[in-house]
């Protein structure tokens, strides 16, 4: 083998060379200068909203709703269609002609429902092609996830589905906003309703989707029918996306208990509600009493995916396309109009989302991440589908009206699967913010 | 030290130092210049190179390396929640783990080999995964993955500095390295750089030659007096250190460890890498991450959109024939693509990229040879 001899010249050569290739990136990090600057404030005459959705997992079928329901909302911003829920919004700030005068442009991405794929996309989403907020996923993990790093960021994140109580409670972000209803409300709501259906003496066996939003769905869900008088007999805990189901769900029948809740979502929950169903879990009588299944958070998609195993039972649900308001049916319309099916409930809570931050740009009069902050803390609106809402300041948390659905036993398409028994009203599911703990940490704005 | 390494190879070593260095203005054109991007080719370039020092150079293919990244992430946040920001305890820490569970995993595994190997250390990555999953929540928060709180002790910050209002960001003595920024990504390169020059010394040494008897014929070095287990247990656990290094990375560009990290597909994903690059070569496995990790970033966001903006100057009617079929290949459908691509290189260019440039650099006659080929020969099993 040769040895290696540096000679001057060679020397001289890569030192210049090397302090070349270390000067060039230079060129590249953006310069923050100016006072009112936070992440990725659009210079030119659009501005970029990051749609990070999961398009492949077991969260597919609510990801690709979002998707459709954000493209429609970009369009009805800009202007084009027939405008949909911003004629009924209560706050006319928006004209649609773009965002403070600049036309709405999207990019998207695939969460694949896990934290790390999710948290990827949204930094390709901010870094590479300069998305100023960040909306969307359909699983609180993800959100969780997601919404820390916009935090570290300086980046607004409007969540989509997301029910865990600890979105805005334990992991509450200054930067993150929730439209969706969460754990504890879904437990407050459904609690009296189940007590009227099954009687107070029950025992309940859980089924639990292992992650952030399971854990406080489970704990929300006894807690409300402890109240009640009922009984766990025990709460298991399975993995997210397990397919088959039957090994949790054989041990259920051997263990006395007569209600079994699937604290399941999207196709876990169509999964393990079909084995069930198909174990003649509902034709059985336990403790001389007619065996139950409820499943506390319910939407049309995993409806439809369960088919008739799904007539009778109960959950709670954000919102309903067959709710009796002007933006309700002026949203159902116009998606309708657009895809040639009504919205689930993911689309409506994306929708309202993305027309929430648009609406507080416009309001704030600036793209600048902590005024839009300021000006969605506190913010009360009617008009989009949930009747009056406040976006509570102190958690971020929107407080609206809860639907408790049941499955319908005779369903006239495949679209009018749930009906709406009860709509509890507001004030009965508000909670005191410091109940979760947790801080939402700083507004300063950050140069991405 | 730096006897045994040749004029050439000094040359492959400078011209792998400057591109990685100006990768960000390289990669510009093809739209993968931004910092989050780049750290992760550098990270999965560390990954790849440690597997390949296993795989590459004694022919044991391990399909359970992922258990070490998500150990070495685990282990530097764990270090930033209790410690202090600063990553160098984080890494510290993170590769240490990661070698003891390697000097456990292979101890056991290491008994067989061919594919019996590779199925003790699946089984024990999916253990890891799976205990990181359920069973060690406290630990590892499940699903939902390890991220810093305002209410972590921080011991060391605390002792010297008032914490903020917010979280910290990761930090190499007050250069932020996570929250994006280039800092992080020239962190990452530097690392990637040192990985690069300690694979090529050890390619180059004794040791390293010791490694490929032991690919090519185990038995007879037995008989010739030497006991091979040493030497394979060393490669594994120093393939398993720099996965905890890969690892580790990952949480200071990104402090949060989730459970997917150690999956299975994890484990798969390395194996696809080095060979795409080239089993067995020094800059192979890097490229073999640098384009799945493309693939996966960037082709996936591709979207029918992008698709008539590039075809823009077809008319009509064929440019969307064209979009429609396109449209298969980029999105969700980037698997495909990859799969693909994967499949032509394994047909046709057996020694993955680094044999394609090889031969393309002896089209142009004998001054360029193109870099000696580390391996001359092709992936095989160990017996």
């Amino acid at each position: 083998m040769s040895k290696f001899v540096v000679s001057r010249r060679v020397l001289l050569k890569a030192g210049a060379l090397s302090g070349v290739a270390l000067a060039a990136p230079r060129h590249f990090i953006r310069d923050a200068y100016a006072d009112d600057m936070s992440c990725n404030i659009p210079t030119g005459d659009t501005v970029t909203l990051g749609f990070n959705v999961p398009q492949t997992g077991p969260y597919a079928d609510e990801g690709m709703d979002e998707l459709r329901a954000y493209q429609l909302a970009i369009k009805h911003l800009n202007g084009e269609g027939d405008g949909g829920m911003l004629p009924t919004f209560s706050s006319k700030a928006l004209k649609g002609n773009g965002v403070l005068g600049k036309k709405v442009a999207y990019v998207s991405g695939d969460t694949q429902t896990k934290s790390d794929a999710a948290r990827d996309s949204a930094k390709r989403m901010i870094e590479k092609d300069g998305a100023i907020m960040i909306t969307g996923g359909s699983s609180s993990g993800v959100a969780v996830a997601v919404q820390s790093l916009c935090q570290d960021m300086g980046v607004i994140f409007m969540s989509g589905l997301t029910h865990s109580n600890d979105t805005t409670g334990k992991d509450k972000k200054r930067y993150g906003f929730r439209h969706f209803f969460n754990a504890y409300m879904s437990g407050v709501a459904l609690g009296p309703v189940l007590g009227e259906a099954y009687g107070k003496d029950r025992v309940a066996y859980h089924l639990t989707a292992d992650y952030t939003w399971g854990w406080t769905q489970e704990e929300s869900i006894k807690n409300a029918t402890e109240a009640l008088g009922w009984k766990t007999a025990a709460a298991v805990r399975t993995p997210l996306g397990a397919g088959d189901f039957s090994q949790y769900i054989t041990p259920v029948l051997n263990s006395g208990a007569d209600v079994l809740i699937l604290n399941h979502y999207g196709k876990d929950m169509i999964n393990s509600l079909t084995q069930a169903v198909q174990f003649g879990m509902r034709d059985k009588q336990v403790n001389g009493k007619q065996f139950e299944i409820v499943v506390p958070l319910f939407s049309e998609l995993m409806a439809q995916g369960a088919g008739s195993a799904i007539k009778g039972i109960y959950g709670t649900a954000n919102w309903d396309w067959k709710l009796d308001n002007p933006g309700t049916k002026a949203f159902t319309q116009s998606f309708g109009k657009e895809y040639g099916f009504p919205p689930s409930q993911a689309a409506q809570t994306c929708y309202v989302q993305a027309l929430l931050y648009a609406d507080a740009c416009e309001r704030a009069g600036t793209f600048y991440a902590p005024e839009v902050i300021k000006a969605l803390e506190g913010f009360d609106f009617d008009g989009l589908g949930n009747g009056p809402t406040n976006y509570r300041a102190e958690d971020h948390q929107c407080f609206k009206d809860v639907l408790v659905v049941q499955g319908k036993e005779e369903p006239k398409d495949k679209y009018d699967l749930l009906e709406v028994k009860k709509i509890v009203p507001a004030k009965d599911v508000t909670y005191d913010p410091s109940m979760f703990g947790g801080e939402l940490g700083p507004a300063d704005a950050k140069t991405c | 030290m730096f006897g045994n390494l040749s004029r050439n190879d000094w040359l492959l070593f400078a011209g792998f130092s400057i591109a990685v260095l100006t990768a960000p203005v390289i990669l510009q054109p093809l739209g993968a210049a931004y910092p989050a991007i780049l750290e992760k080719f550098c990270i999965f370039g560390i990954f790849a190179l440690g597997f390949n020092i296993l795989f590459g150079l004694t022919g044991y293919l391990s399909f359970g390396h992922a258990a070490f990244i998500g150990v070495g992430s685990y282990a530097a946040v764990w270090m930033f929640k209790l410690l202090t920001m600063n990553v160098l305890p984080a890494i510290i820490f993170g590769m240490v783990m990661a070698g003891f569970f390697a000097v456990v995993i292979g101890y056991v595994s290491l008994r067989r080999s061919g594919i019996y190997f590779s199925i003790l250390t699946l089984a024990f990555a999916q253990m890891c995964y799976n205990t990181a999953y359920s069973v060690l929540t406290p630990l590892t928060n499940g699903e939902t993955g390890l991220q810093l709180t305002l209410r972590d002790p921080r011991i060391v910050d605390a002792m010297f500095i008032t914490p903020g209002s917010g979280l910290p960001r990761a930090s190499l003595f007050g250069l932020d390295i996570s929250g994006g920024g280039f800092a992080g990504f020239y962190f990452c390169a530097v690392a990637l750089i040192v990985c690069f020059f300690l694979s090529m010394r050890i390619f180059r040494s004794p040791f390293g030659m010791m490694l490929r008897a032991i690919k090519s014929n185990q038995h007879r070095m037995r008989y010739t007096g030497f006991n091979t287990r040493p030497y394979l247990l060393s490669a594994f656990v120093i393939s398993g250190v720099y996965a905890g290094l890969a690892g580790s990375l990952m949480a200071a560009t990104d402090p949060l460890a989730g459970a997917e990290r150690m999956q299975w597909t994890a484990s798969g994903e390395v194996v696809l890498m080095t060979i795409l690059g080239g089993v067995g070569t020094l800059v192979g496995p890097v490229l073999g991450a640098v384009v799945i990790k493309y693939f996966e970033n960037i082709f996936s966001s591709f979207s029918e959109r992008t698709l008539h903006g590039v075809l823009g100057f077809l008319p009509d009617g064929i440019e969307n024939a064209v979009v429609e079929v396109l449209s298969l290949f980029v999105g969700d459908g980037w698997n495909l693509t990859l799969g693909a691509v994967f499949m032509l290189i394994v047909i046709f260019l057996p020694g993955g990229i680094m044999e394609g440039i090889r031969r393309i650099m002896g089209m142009f006659g004998k001054g360029g040879r193109g870099d000696r080929p580390a391996v001359a020969n092709q992936a095989q099993a160990a017996e």
